[in-house]
């Protein structure tokens, strides 16, 4: 605002903040650093009415500046942060996280463990009780790092095998680990939040000294109380889990149908698409064909053999037990407008028979069912695949050209 | 101070000191045997106020602090700011003689001193024992807490309450909620009638001095040293000496946090001039710095342009009659006539002679540019010393100027952003909050070193030393920049003896002067509806002056209106375009 004349602190600072601004995001350090020396005596008048005070302000500021700046060093860092930690006593336990954080992230792990213990112990007075949410994080992210010296433990324990003695300090220290770990994992787990990275820890911890029913408990509460946010992953675990565990294929089943009904474009779903196949239910199996079409919905799909070997499989032995073509039907009434397009032109024809053959061969079977074999996608590949002289696409064409009746019914 | 004892005859607590030391009851006027000793009767360096009339009240306090009125803050804040005037070049008298006569006649007007009863005796210093339980009780005396409306920095809990509790100690004739004895005074804001201190008013009186002896300097240059530190202003409760001890109320009066405005300033001094009774003021004549004709030839030159111009402002001036002695000498008794903003009025005058010559609605400026172009072109060898130099160009004009005024503009914005407001010495409302200030500017200062250091080589740097011109222009310069010394050939001509412009066309900024008084403005400056031209050379002068354009745009309607007088009157079909 050039022509503000009437000039006061407040504005001055105002004015200070926005150029810091435009040099954060333009990645000019020194400046930023530059006008962050003039706003800083801002910590000196009150403003208590704002929003984001300045010693906030301050703090994030500077500590993008230090991170970045070619000219700080992790030393001047850990000082800056310390002063931080004074400044406001309402985040305090805040900005101890986020130093954490920035410790890990540059490959500190004893000075984060040692923070991340300091900061446990502080108290004062109701202000411990206000902050109850940052302290259990950060009993949660040293659970995280004890989870780790666990893990470096079992580790060296695996690797010296059989080498009894002098492993049971290391398995002492291993049990240690472990108890300082769960106590602090399991307590945030509780609290509705997405907390990925502490499930997958507490879990294998837990399956690691067998406690298969916990762990699935865990899960379970993790993926299914619907008090914890949404969240594809935690359904994905319990999927991967029950795989590990070989549970009975009822219970898988049942918690991958509900990953495809959030995540139909999951990798989980060929091999659900697989099992679901081999299903003697019928309802199963038309489960499979609506998975695997979801799948192939999604564009990152669209050049995996495996996928459409699945989609392949299926329809053909859709096609020649002659039963439940309707199925194909149903699935396709809502593709017939943009799948050929997406997936079944001339141009990706000619593209996928040059990078892959399999692939190809796949589509080709899928779209001489769904398109005829007169449409150009199959034309072409078992065009190509003939002058090739390779079997499986002689093979290809036959089956097609004979079962053409199947695809009258269908397009009908 | 500390007598606490109630009086034998009217039981009051109300005590002041006789000449003679001795203590006496204000209300009833009963003289007691008890003394008191006086230490130090040196206290003010430059004694230029008597002590108050009160006595000798100099007994030291606890902390070293001694007791102290806001007017001798004040005065001390005055003597400095003169004291850097005469270093940039005014002369001493007006230090010497002139300020400090205004300022003796306003203490004395204002009772603060030279009078038989000091004000202080008459208003009962804040009782906080009553108030601070019940806030509301009585309207005439505004809690401390009201008048206190800063808090403690953000973490601090606590600070509002212990305050309040720790000033509900005080004894009824010190406060100890300021520094100073009438600290808390000085905040009651019913005391209309006596013209109260405050800091944007030193700078009233500073320019009330400066115009008496009319130095060369306007009151927008007056407010731009002070910005640029050149006239102290911001911290200069630095320079206070030890014993005078600032904090709680006094720092609502001697801490600034915004830079002066003009107006402020500008009103202020005259509503000072009419209560100090002054009389006329010595005139400005044709030879003075203040008058048009003077400050034309000044702006001219830092607008960068022809000094031909001159002689239009010159022309204008004379026509309106604003270059008459009774029209620009200040005679205070005179209410009714309106102010003269001289640097204003002069930057004003400019904009209309430059309306008079180039019309600028957009179009006709840019026309008689080009026209001006191609005779330049043709004659690629004017000579210099006759018949003037090169046809101006608007255009050129135009575009070395707003480069420069783009390029100086930008510079102030960063130096406003980066304006450093605190200074050394620590300011705390109550020693209880004492070392929590001390240990913030601890860390203010540690983290300023330490982001300093990462700011790159560029420090701080100097102060610049203080000059009347912002933009300055060679005629050296080959690039051809200057234009000084260009003529005003082409759009001139020659109509019965009399030079005249070519451009037949007026439009005026407003048909109607709206009422000064009612709605602060004689006219109303948007944006939207005036040609950009315009807006670009209102904008060049608002920043030389560090003021806002409207002010300009309100001279500028002012200027006109006196100029196009009868033609305003007669009946106009086309509203805004007039025939000259």
């Amino acid at each position: 605002s050039s022509h503000e004349h009437k000039l006061n602190f407040k504005r001055s600072k105002e004015a200070c903040l926005s150029y810091i601004q435009d040099a954060l995001l333009q990645k000019q350090w020194k400046r930023a650093a530059e006008f962050l020396t003039c706003y800083v005596e801002s910590l000196e008048k009150d403003y208590s009415r704002e929003h984001i005070g300045p010693s906030e302000m301050i703090w994030r500021i500077g500590t993008e500046i230090l991170w970045h700046h070619s000219q700080s060093s992790m030393k001047e860092f850990n000082c800056f942060m310390e002063q931080m930690k004074t400044l406001g006593v309402k985040r305090y336990l805040k900005v101890c996280l986020e130093h954490v954080f920035h410790l890990l992230c540059n490959g500190q792990i004893d000075e984060a463990y040692q923070n991340l213990s300091l900061a446990e112990s502080w108290r004062f007075g109701e202000q411990t009780a206000i902050q109850d949410k940052e302290m259990k994080l950060i009993q949660a992210y040293r659970g995280l790092l004890d989870y780790y010296s666990w893990s470096k433990q079992k580790n060296i324990l695996l690797e010296n095998g059989e080498d009894g003695f002098s492993d049971l300090a290391v398995e002492q220290e291993m049990h240690s680990y472990f108890r300082k770990a769960a106590v602090n994992l399991k307590e945030i787990i509780k609290i509705p939040g997405v907390w990925d990275v502490f499930v997958k820890c507490y879990v294998d911890l837990l399956e690691f000294y067998g406690d298969h029913n916990e762990a699935h408990q865990v899960l379970n509460e993790y993926a299914y109380n619907s008090k914890f946010p949404a969240n594809p992953n935690a359904h994905v675990y319990l999927c991967q889990f029950l795989k590990r565990q070989g549970e009975s294929k009822k219970s898988l089943i049942s918690a991958l149908k509900i990953l495809h009904d959030i995540v139909p474009s999951h990798e989980l779903m060929i091999d659900f698409n697989t099992m679901l196949q081999k299903s003697k239910k019928r309802k199963k199996r038309r489960l499979g064909l609506e998975v695997i079409f979801a799948a192939l919905d999604y564009a990152g799909w669209k050049e995996n053999a495996k996928a459409w070997s699945c989609l392949a499989r299926q329809v053909k032995q859709i096609v020649i037990s002659d039963k439940h073509l309707n199925w194909i039907k149903q699935e396709w009434n809502s593709r017939k407008d943009w799948w050929p397009a997406f997936h079944f032109s001339r141009y990706l024809a000619k593209r996928n028979w040059q990078e892959n053959k399999s692939l190809s061969y796949e589509k080709a079977l899928v779209a001489g069912i769904l398109l005829g074999k007169d449409c150009k996608y199959f034309k072409y590949v078992s065009h190509q695949g003939c002058k090739a002289q390779l079997k499986r696409f002689r093979m290809l064409k036959k089956f097609v050209n004979r079962h053409n009746p199947a695809y009258l019914r269908i397009s009908g | 101070r500390d007598f606490n004892e109630r009086c034998a005859q009217c039981s009051e607590v109300n005590w002041g000191v006789t000449d003679g030391g001795r203590f006496y009851c204000r209300s009833c006027h009963n003289v007691t045997e008890r003394t008191r000793e006086v230490v130090n009767t040196d206290f003010i360096t430059n004694s230029r106020v008597q002590t108050i009339s009160k006595g000798s009240r100099k007994q030291e306090k606890n902390d070293g602090g001694c007791e102290w009125y806001i007017c001798e803050g004040f005065q001390l804040v005055l003597k400095k700011q003169a004291e850097a005037l005469e270093a940039l070049g005014v002369c001493p008298q007006m230090k010497d003689e002139i300020l400090c006569s205004f300022w003796r006649c306003y203490l004395q007007k204002s009772k603060q001193a030279y009078c038989k009863r000091p004000a202080g005796e008459t208003v009962k210093a804040l009782s906080v024992c009553e108030s601070s339980t019940d806030v509301d009780s009585d309207p005439e005396r505004p809690s401390l807490l009201h008048l206190l409306s800063f808090s403690e920095s953000e973490g601090d809990l606590q600070t509002d309450c212990s305050f309040a509790s720790s000033v509900s100690k005080v004894s009824e004739n010190t406060s100890v909620c300021s520094g100073s004895v009438d600290g808390s005074l000085y905040l009651v804001k019913n005391q209309k009638e006596k013209l109260r201190m405050t800091m944007p008013m030193t700078l009233s009186f500073c320019y009330m001095a400066l115009l008496w002896v009319r130095e060369p300097i306007t009151l927008s240059e007056l407010l731009r040293f002070v910005v640029e530190g050149h006239i102290p202003y911001l911290n200069v409760f630095q320079h206070f000496p030890e014993k005078m001890k600032l904090c709680g109320l006094d720092l609502k009066i001697f801490c600034v946090e915004s830079w002066p405005v003009y107006e402020e300033v500008f009103n202020k001094m005259h509503e000072l001039a009419a209560f100090l009774d002054l009389p006329r003021f010595p005139d400005i004549t044709e030879s003075c710095f203040l008058h048009p004709d003077m400050l034309c030839m000044k702006y001219l030159m830092e607008a960068n342009l022809p000094d031909e111009l001159h002689n239009w402002t010159c022309r204008v001036v004379k026509k309106i009659g604003i270059g008459e002695v009774d029209f620009l000498t200040l005679t205070p008794e005179n209410k009714s006539t309106r102010k003269v903003k001289y640097d204003v009025l002069a930057a004003a005058v400019i904009v209309v002679v430059l309306k008079l010559l180039f019309l600028l609605d957009d179009r006709y400026e840019w026309l008689l540019s080009e026209f001006a172009e191609e005779r330049n072109k043709n004659n690629p060898e004017v000579p210099m010393f006759y018949s003037g130099g090169p046809y101006f160009e608007f255009k050129k004009w135009y575009e070395v100027v707003k480069r420069s005024l783009d390029v100086e503009q930008k510079k102030l914005d960063e130096e406003r952003a980066k304006y450093l407001w605190r200074c050394e010495k620590p300011l705390f409302y109550s020693v209880k909050n004492k070392s929590k200030v001390l240990k913030r500017r601890q860390m203010v200062v540690n983290l300023q070193n330490q982001f300093g250091k990462l700011s790159g080589s560029v420090q701080r740097a100097e102060k610049p030393n203080p000059s009347s011109f912002q933009l300055s222009w060679s005629e050296e310069n080959t690039d051809g920049s200057c234009f000084h010394g260009h003529s005003l050939k082409g759009i001139l001509q020659e109509k019965c003896g009399l030079l005249t412009a070519m451009n037949p066309d007026y439009w005026l900024c407003t048909v109607k002067l709206c009422n000064e008084k009612l709605c602060g403005h004689l006219a109303h400056y948007r944006e939207v509806e005036f040609p950009q031209s315009y807006h670009f050379v209102v904008g060049l002068f608002s920043f030389l002056l560090r003021i806002q354009p409207s002010y300009i745009h309100d001279e500028v309607c002012m200027i006109e209106h006196k100029l196009f007088n009868k033609k305003l009157y007669k009946k106009l079909k086309y509203n805004t375009v007039l025939r000259k």
